[in-house]
């Protein structure tokens, strides 16, 4: 409206007249003040490439389409547009608190969206908790979520545990070794890091409960680049079954490794990474059968539809692990300002208490943290499908053995 | 004397200020006095003998670590002591077994330290005691955390200023200018260096400790950035490290200049960032301050 | 036998990608730390052009490398030469390059996010895996490998043999005295600089055939190719050889007898014991 020459204004005013209420109802809309919505995420540094492929491009796209529909819809059926507010925190968590308390002490913004990462999220909930917001914190993968919901009232843990990813694969093994389909080795990589020490932590029990030795075990530094010698203790140890809880860079460097030295284990898993879009071009076509972390329903007309949309506003489909939770998570706080609208206080109830439908389906939380995730997920055609847990809607059963490279 | 009493004022005014910012600008404000600190205490071992080094990080990482493993067994007060003390060791064995390289080699040497540090701490986490990644949940307001930064900057700049009216600061500027002429003159050059270096590591792996419960998550990929090491060299040498205002003089405008381009440029911050630094190597040899000086040296030649 | 062959192909593209980083710092005198995102930028243009125009990695080398020569070339005389003559010779220029370079590294950084976005980056090339003596390798490591070999081979040569090399030889040992034979140093320098941002370009291109990269990753590289020259000695061509081998032979090692968490660990402890013990390299240069 206000950058409408003179004479449009007119014209527009004169349909106005010839069209009635309804051009009225909506010259309204174009009033009410836009809603502020901030958030600071990696663009630069170490965490801008998980930044970039999971958060960023679902936070742009859903802000896309909400203003295309004309804005966020409030309780009273009004419409506001949304203003973004972003900054960069340069992969640094010094610089993340202090962009977080001008979100909300200088652009006094009306929601704070999640930085990505476990790190960075944690980071911040002192603050969240502080300033009163809710912390939708989608990508942090902790065990400790119980306790983190407990100690700050207003943020809500959607991304499961390592424990819970450890037991899910736990899970879909043993299964194939009862079926005799696997030998009862495992050979087990990890990345020493937070993440993977604490999926690590998670399986060594799991595997061991389930039946499982774990011939080979070892941790390598983040940062690694060369897989050779590893593959290869692997590859000798004799176990059917290669685990890696590893980072992107180094899932696509074991695959490659892999490939180039002719290791077939029956079942190859890799950690984060594997559920990357890029990651059938990474095994050059050959990802069938490969296990990672995620997963989606893939014959669910609400993902394939979100993948659509996704790759035509971000150029690349999502990945099958914590972007289609991103979105689902901005859909709940659409929902949830649709009933309450902005009150913190109001919207933490309705995060804790209601339901929500989303392109996951239906969303409850339980004590501040999503459960009904997907653990393990295999490439089978094109998709990368969810395996564990078996009960839940849209799963498939584990191809094993996987095909050979 | 007026100087002082204009240093104790400005101390005051600084102490007082929290009451009446918002939490983002006592953020920012928190975040310019550390550099302020770290610059300064930076300039005090590497400004006067001209060794550049980029060990920064080490000690502030190392700093924020202990505090993380130790948080939840001692008091805050112990717990600082003891970053403190770790801090002290650290360097005192890094000092008596690197400063005599020289040069260039020093500077990698430094970069390096940062590096083996974190992966040592990192295998030692993840095969003894199998958890990466702590928390810190300590009652420490942005207030205190100000307040505790602020008496270190304060500290840092004094003791600077005390130093370089005594024998070590003499010394250590000899040394800068030429080590041979140092050795002649009867100056013993390791024990020199080795005081300036450990007071200057001290002082940043506090910086790093009081720093730290602002993040509440600390993991050594996180804590040992290295950007940290390269913006406080930036800094001294923006304001020139040498002089006892330097640090500060280069310290304040970049961090608040840093954090405007970010703000209102986050896409191509990096590039900007890039110019500018490029810039300040071509444009200020010898920092700000002597620019200054310079330029009104020119401007009093011209009026005599 | 393992850990020896996949140790000294492991070596080979260490050694590939330190090569030209000895010679901009033994010869040219500047200590570039933009140097893994030069590496970067010509991993990104060989995808851009196997991916959008289709040519092959091996013919884009061709392209890249005399890409890399010109880039260098442009940079040492417009932004590194002033450098050179404020600082007359002494000490000053290390100091300043690293800080000048620093700035750099964000510039490239920042313009191949732009560019390219933050997105991981692959192309699968030549990496079906050869039997070498019974173990298996990926073919892009061993071209890695080779290129290396036949590079560093043809850089000891001309470096110790011909005219041109006595004239390199001649600025890195003394570039005050060097004028004095009617050597022009800057001319000597500028090539050097160039040369090593070829080298730095075709290290770039082998690194997009082998592994996943993203537009972060500039400082790993700068870091591998640093110690690589500390400990062969700064300006030793030969010696970044034997330097790489050994880095590759010691990570293989301890990957597989000792602990694979140590391996990044070590390279540090054995970089840093160098430093230490033998400043001008494990093969330094007799002063």
């Amino acid at each position: 409206m206000t950058r409408m020459t003179r004479r449009k204004a007119m014209t527009a005013l004169a349909c106005a007249t010839a069209i009635g209420f309804s051009f009225a109802s909506s010259a309204a809309v174009a009033a009410e003040p836009p809603i502020k919505i901030g958030y600071a995420v990696a663009k630069t540094g170490a965490n801008a490439t998980g930044a970039g492929i999971t958060t960023i491009p679902n936070y742009q796209l859903w802000v896309k389409e909400v203003n295309q529909a004309g804005g966020l819809t409030m309780p009273d059926g009004k419409k506001r547009m949304i203003e973004v507010v972003e900054y960069d925190d340069r992969s640094s968590n010094e610089d993340l608190v202090r962009a977080i308390e001008r979100l909300a002490s200088q652009d006094k913004v009306d929601f704070i969206l999640p930085p990505w990462g476990t790190g960075p999220n944690l980071a911040i909930a002192p603050l969240m908790d502080r300033f009163g917001y809710p912390q939708l914190a989608v990508t942090s993968v902790t065990d400790k979520a119980p306790e983190f919901a407990a100690r700050w009232k207003r943020s809500y843990w959607m991304l499961g545990g390592g424990h819970d990813y450890a037991v899910g694969l736990a899970n879909v093994l043993k299964a194939a070794k009862a079926a005799g389909t696997i030998n009862n080795k495992i050979a087990m990589v990890s990345v020493a890091d937070g993440f993977g020490i604490d999926l690590v932590k998670g399986a060594r029990p799991a595997f061991k409960d389930a039946g499982f030795e774990v011939a080979y075990d070892k941790t390598y530094p983040l940062g690694t680049s060369d897989f050779a010698a590893l593959m290869n203790e692997a590859k000798k140890s004799g176990a059917d079954s290669f685990v890696a809880f590893s980072y992107p860079p180094d899932s696509f460097g074991m695959t490659k490794t892999a490939q180039s030295i002719g290791f077939n284990p029956k079942v190859f898993y890799v950690g984060v990474g594997g559920a990357f879009p890029i990651f059938p071009k990474v095994s050059d076509g050959k990802a069938e059968g490969v296990m990672s972390i995620g997963g989606v329903d893939a014959s669910s007309p609400a993902i394939q539809d979100y993948f659509k949309r996704h790759t035509a506003s971000a150029g690349a489909p999502p990945d099958s692990w914590a972007s289609a939770i991103t979105y689902a998570s901005l859909q709940m706080l659409q929902q949830a300002v649709q009933r309450v609208g902005l009150d913190h206080a109001k919207l933490a109830n309705e995060f804790s208490t209601s339901s929500f439908d989303t392109i996951i389906g239906p969303v409850k939380l339980k004590d501040n943290q999503l459960r009904d995730l997907w653990w393990v997920g295999q490439w089978q055609g094109n998709a990368f499908k969810g395996l564990d847990p078996a009960g839940k809607t849209g799963a498939v059963p584990a191809v094993i053995p996987k095909p050979t490279w | 004397m007026s100087r002082i009493a204009l240093a104790v004022v400005t101390v005051v005014l600084l102490a007082a200020i929290p009451g009446y910012l918002s939490d983002y600008s006592l953020g920012l404000m928190i975040g310019l006095v550390t550099y302020v600190t770290l610059a300064s205490a930076w300039a005090l071992f590497s400004g006067h003998t001209r060794y550049v080094s980029l060990a920064t990080v080490a000690f502030y990482g190392s700093g924020a670590y202990t505090v993380a493993v130790l948080n939840e067994s001692l008091p805050y007060p112990l717990v600082l002591l003891c970053a403190g003390l770790i801090g002290f060791l650290l360097a005192l064995i890094v000092g008596l077994s690197t400063l005599r390289l020289a040069g260039i080699y020093f500077v990698i040497f430094s970069f390096g330290l940062a590096e083996l540090i974190r992966q040592l701490i990192t295998w030692y986490e993840v095969n003894v005691t199998g958890t990466l990644g702590r928390y810190i949940f300590l009652d420490v307001t942005a207030r205190g955390i100000y307040w505790q930064m602020l008496a270190l900057a304060v500290f840092t700049i004094g003791l600077s200023a005390w130093i370089g009216r005594h024998r070590l600061g003499l010394a250590l500027k000899v040394i800068g200018d030429d080590e041979m002429v140092a050795a002649h003159s009867g100056i013993d050059l390791s024990r020199t260096k080795l005081i300036a270096f450990t007071l200057s590591s001290t002082i940043i792996t506090l910086a790093g400790a009081i720093a730290s419960p602002r993040w509440t998550y600390v993991e050594p990929s996180l804590v040992f950035n290295p950007t940290v090491s390269f913006l406080t060299v930036i800094m001294a040498l923006l304001g020139g490290a040498n002089r006892l205002w330097g640090p500060l003089m280069g310290a304040v405008p970049l961090f608040l200049l840093f954090e405007w381009l970010s703000v209102s440029f986050p896409d191509t911050y990096p590039v900007i960032l890039g110019l500018m630094f490029i810039a300040v190597v071509f444009l200020f040899p010898q920092g700000l301050l002597s620019s200054a000086e310079a330029f009104r040296n020119r401007l009093k030649g011209g009026t005599a | 036998m393992t850990t020896l062959i996949l140790g000294l192909v492991l070596g080979g593209t260490y050694a590939l990608l330190a090569l030209g980083l000895t010679i901009q710092y033994g010869i040219a005198r500047i200590m570039n730390l933009a140097y893994g995102e030069i590496t970067l930028a010509a991993a990104f243009v060989l995808v851009f052009l196997f991916q959008a125009a289709g040519i092959s990695p091996l013919a884009a080398i061709l392209l890249v490398g005399p890409l890399g020569y010109a880039i260098g070339w442009a940079l040492y005389a417009v932004m590194m030469r002033p450098l050179v003559a404020r600082s007359g010779g002494g000490s000053r220029l290390e100091v300043d390059s690293i800080l000048a370079t620093f700035g750099l590294l964000f510039v490239i950084q920042g313009l191949l996010l732009m560019v390219f976005g933050s997105n991981f980056t692959s192309i699968a090339y030549l990496d079906q895996g050869i039997s070498v003596f019974g173990v298996t390798v990926a073919l892009n490591r061993l071209l890695a490998f080779a290129v290396c070999v036949i590079a560093g081979g043809a850089l000891t040569l001309a470096i110790s043999r011909s005219r041109w090399g006595l004239v390199m030889r001649a600025v890195a040992l003394t570039p005050s005295s060097a004028p004095l034979v009617g050597i022009d140093v800057n001319r000597v320098a500028r090539q050097a600089f160039a040369l090593g941002s070829a080298l730095a370009a075709i290290g770039g291109t082998s690194v997009a055939m082998y592994q996943t990269f993203s537009a972060t990753d500039g400082v790993v590289f700068t870091m591998k190719a640093l110690v690589i020259v500390i400990m062969g000695g700064v300006g030793n061509v030969p010696g970044v050889l034997v330097a790489g081998f050994a880095l590759g032979l010691v990570e293989t090692f301890v990957a597989t007898m000792i602990d694979p968490g140590l391996t990044l660990a070590a390279t540090f402890a054995i970089f840093l014991g160098v430093l230490l013990w033998r400043p001008q390299g494990i093969f330094g240069r007799r002063a």
